[in-house]
C-alpha cells in the first residue's frame, strides 16, 4: 500500500521539474514537451486520489486529460511548424514580436 | 518491501531521473524526447501499481505512443537534431524563472499533508476497462461526447495551421 503523500510528492517533483523546463530553456519543442511533463503530474495526483478514496472519477478525469494533451500537442506543433515555415527558428527568444 | 511498493519507488525515481534528463539536455532534441518516452512509460508502472490499468494502457499507447511520435516527426521534418542557440541574451529572466520555481518548490511541498485518509478495500476490476468504461459511458456521457468535437476541432486547427497555402 503505498501513502498517498509519497504520490503526490512524486507528482508534484515532475510538476515542478516541468515548470522548470517550460521556464527556462527556449527551444520551443523542449517547452511543449514540458508542458506535456506537467499534464502528465497532474495525472498523476488524479490517480493517486482515486486510488486513495476507492472512486474511479480520478481516473476519468486523466482520460480527458489526456485527450486535451493530445489535441494541444497537434495544434501547438502546427503552430510551431508554421512559425518556422516564417521565422526558420524554435528559439522563442526570436519570437518575442507580442512580448510587452 | 512488498513488490507494489518496490515498483512505485524504482518507477518513481526513473520517471524524476528521466524528466530531469529531459528538461537538462540542452544540446539534442531527439534525446530529449526518447527522455520523455522514458518518463510516460516509467508513469505508466506507477498507474499500474496505483489500480488504475485502463490509464496505465492509454498512457502507454496515447502518450508514448502517438504524443512523442508526433514530437519527434516534427524534430526530424525541421531537422533540428543539435539545437545552435547563441548564447542567451536574458539571463535575469532566466534566474527570474529559476527562483518563481524554487518558491514553487517550498509551496508546494509544505503543501503536501503528512496524513491523508486512504481506502484499503477498494471494489472488484477497480480501473479496468469494464468499471471505467461503464462510468464514461453513463455518468460521463456528455463530456466523453464533447471531446468528440474538441478532437475535431484540433484536427482541422491543425491541418488549417500547418498547410502551406489554404486554397
Amino acid at each position: 500500500m503505498i501513502p498517498l503523500e509519497h504520490v503526490i510528492g512524486l507528482s508534484a517533483i515532475l510538476f515542478l521539474i516541468g515548470t522548470i523546463g517550460a521556464l527556462t530553456r527556449r527551444n520551443l519543442i523542449v517547452i511543449l514537451m514540458s508542458i506535456e511533463l506537467m499534464l502528465n503530474a497532474a495525472n498523476l495526483a488524479f490517480v493517486g486520489f482515486a486510488r486513495a478514496w476507492g472512486e474511479q472519477d480520478g481516473q476519468l478525469f486523466v482520460l480527458m486529460v489526456i485527450v486535451v494533451a493530445a489535441c494541444e500537442v497537434a495544434v501547438g506543433l502546427g503552430i510551431l511548424i508554421a512559425l518556422f515555415r516564417n521565422r526558420e527558428t524554435v528559439n522563442v527568444e526570436d519570437m518575442s514580436l507580442l512580448k510587452w | 518491501m512488498s513488490a507494489s511498493e518496490l515498483f512505485f519507488y524504482g518507477a518513481g525515481a526513473l520517471a524524476v531521473v528521466s524528466a530531469l534528463g529531459m528538461v537538462a539536455n540542452v544540446r539534442n532534441t531527439v534525446a530529449a524526447a526518447m527522455c520523455l518516452v522514458v518518463t510516460m512509460i516509467s508513469l505508466a508502472v506507477v498507474f499500474v501499481v496505483l489500480e488504475a490499468h485502463l490509464v496505465a494502457a492509454l498512457q502507454i499507447m496515447v502518450y508514448a505512443g502517438a504524443i512523442v511520435v508526433v514530437f519527434l516527426f516534427v524534430v526530424m521534418l525541421l531537422n533540428l537534431r543539435r539545437d545552435t542557440f547563441e548564447p542567451p541574451r536574458q539571463r535575469l529572466l532566466k534566474a527570474a524563472g529559476t527562483v518563481l520555481t524554487l518558491g514553487l518548490a517550498v509551496v508546494f511541498l509544505s503543501l503536501i499533508p503528512t496524513s491523508l485518509p486512504t481506502v484499503r478495500e477498494i471494489p472488484e476490476g477497480f480501473g479496468g476497462y469494464r468499471a471505467v468504461g461503464a462510468e464514461l459511458f453513463t455518468r460521463f456521457v456528455l463530456p466523453f461526447e464533447v471531446t468528440s468535437l474538441l478532437i475535431l476541432a484540433a484536427v482541422v486547427g491543425a491541418v488549417v495551421l500547418a498547410k502551406r497555402r489554404l486554397d
